[in-house]
């Protein structure tokens, strides 16, 4: 491991808190729609003409909705290792929320180890390194 | 009040990938249509076509630069754009005009030409872009196909054969078909052997992208019984509804559904939506339907696409491939032009294509790969940005 200084992938998407980590989302303040990525002009709910909404923090667990793996490397702007290691992907229900949310799974977890319905809880984990930073991201990880 | 138009001709220029420009195969598909319809270009009296994202201005203006091609001859032009349901719009407008009474016959169309290799977004740092994020993130166009497809494995049993068995009929289905991109009988063994590309899909059951081009010529009903063509196929309806807020499923290039957890608010699935505003424009149910052609853009998703069509209940789609029931020869074929495991994707034209097949198979003419006594059928497609689209046909 390079002591590099950790930084966000995407810069105010998620609390860098390492233990229990939270995506950064939005909630209207008239009608309770979350939203992630988090908006915060118009409310898309069509029976709600809000303007305002509250930052929170999204639950940091749900089921798994679906999952799959990447086999073939990405194109850009995908930063991938050398050599190229496949990563699972999963698709995760938030119960309060009532949303799904894509994201990696962490290393070393690949399909055979997952399963729809399955608990599955938000981690940070490296998705790439520059010349100055460790760049992390937000990944589900198969709770058993 | 009767909403139904005439489709008098169809024509298409063969899937491939010929690296020509769009608008000459444009162009041959609607001298096709046009031959096949009896009547001379200077009768069209509305070029309705749909646009490409990949020629540049002359792709954007696609019905202009169709029309200039054919040689201009003063008729009303227009071009849509709805990813891929573009051309089910194009027909839309046709059939709105047709049906205010601003024009008797109308010409649509679309075609397309592909570039080479990954589709990948533009470049830069750009998060609030959601396609460039997912592609940041990692997450390619067939992870939401596999994504579906691994759903139905673990809720309904299906299998990676059945998934296959999706592939091999239509592979048998467009075989003869002349206008066809693949012209290849696969084997169970060959699909499963094919390269993983997302799990549980490969190489074999994702669909690749074409050039090609599609046109037909429809009119208003009178116009037809001047041309003594009464008994021509109708189109009965055109859906293109958008979305009902909030999406039940993660859509291409969102890497998040809609939240569902306002007080009235219930996940809705689009796909669901698109058949059931056809079935009701057209007051025909899905027991009435002869047979149907779907996008598949993964073998997997041809069976979503059944249960949207309520062609069988929620879950069973794979029994109705395991019995032969959408095979041609079996009670309800789909996809019986060879859908896009045979065409590929060419965006503009494959709504058109679908559309044209549905015509030769309820007038008779799909030669080897005729459904017998087809009497209504149904087109089906979803595409990005809330795009989708279903048509229906009858005789």
């Amino acid at each position: 491991m390079s002591n590099k200084p950790v930084q966000a992938a995407i810069d105010g998407w998620f609390t860098l808190n390492t233990d229990t980590p939270h995506l950064i989302g939005a909630c209207c303040d008239h009608c309770g729609t979350y939203y992630f990525p988090k908006t915060l002009n118009f409310c898309k709910n069509p029976a709600c003409d809000s303007t305002e909404f509250s930052e929170v923090e999204l639950s940091r667990t749900g089921k798994i909705w679906s999952y799959t793996n990447a086999c073939y490397k990405p194109p850009e702007p995908f930063v991938a290792e050398d050599p190229y290691v496949p990563y699972a992907i999963a698709a995760v229900e938030l119960e309060k929320e009532k949303m799904i949310i894509l994201g990696q799974v962490i290393k070393g977890v690949d399909v055979d180890q997952l399963k729809v319905g399955q608990s599955a809880e938000l981690v940070l984990e490296t998705l790439h390194e520059d010349d100055d930073a460790i760049k992390v991201t937000w990944k589900w990880q198969p709770v058993r | 009040m009767n909403q139904d138009i005439a489709v008098l001709g169809v024509g298409m220029h063969p899937w491939g990938k010929w690296g020509k420009n769009f608008s000459e195969y444009g162009v041959y598909a609607a001298r096709a249509a046009l031959k096949d319809a009896g009547i001379p270009w200077q009768d069209v009296g509305f070029v309705s076509g749909a646009a490409t994202m990949r020629c540049g201005y002359p792709g954007y203006v696609a019905g202009a630069t169709i029309a200039q091609a054919l040689g201009w001859q003063g008729a009303q032009v227009n071009t849509s754009y709805a990813a891929c349901a573009s051309g089910s719009q194009a027909l839309a407008a046709a059939r709105a005009k047709i049906l205010a009474g601003e024009c008797e016959v109308a010409l649509v169309v679309g075609a397309d030409t592909t570039p080479k290799g990954f589709l990948a977004p533009a470049k830069g740092y750009r998060p609030e872009d959601p396609d460039w994020l997912r592609f940041y993130l990692g997450i390619t166009n067939p992870t939401y196909f596999a994504l579906y497809a691994r759903r139905r494995m673990d809720l309904y049993g299906d299998t990676e054969e059945d998934f296959g068995l999706v592939k091999i009929k239509n592979s048998e289905h467009g075989f003869t078909n002349p206008n066809a991109r693949y012209k290849k009988k696969f084997t169970m063994e060959e699909i499963l052997n094919s390269a993983m590309v997302a799990d549980p899909l490969r190489l074999l059951q994702i669909c690749a992208t074409s050039d090609g081009g599609a046109a037909m010529i429809v009119t208003s009903m009178d116009y037809a019984k001047r041309m003594g063509k009464a008994d021509a196929v109708k189109v009965a309806a055109v859906s293109t509804v958008t979305p009902t807020f909030a999406s039940a499923v993660v859509e291409m290039p969102d890497i998040a559904t809609d939240s569902a957890a306002a007080a009235g608010v219930e996940a809705h699935s689009f796909r669901a939506a698109l058949p059931k505003q056809a079935y009701e424009q057209a007051g025909i149910g899905p027991e009435d339907i002869s047979l149907a052609e779907v996008y598949d853009l993964s073998s997997a998703l041809e069976l979503d696409w059944y249960e949207d069509l309520l062609l069988c209940p929620r879950g069973e789609a794979a029994q109705m491939v395991r019995e032969g029931v959408t095979k041609i020869g079996g009670r309800l074929p789909v996809n019986a032009s060879g859908g896009l495991a045979c065409f590929g994707e060419a965006v503009p034209a494959q709504a058109l294509a679908q559309v044209c097949e549905l015509t030769w198979q309820l007038r008779g003419q799909a030669g080897e790969r005729q459904v017998a006594n087809a009497k209504v059928g149904i087109t089906a497609n979803q595409g990005l940005f809330g795009h989708g689209s279903s048509v229906i046909l009858k005789k």
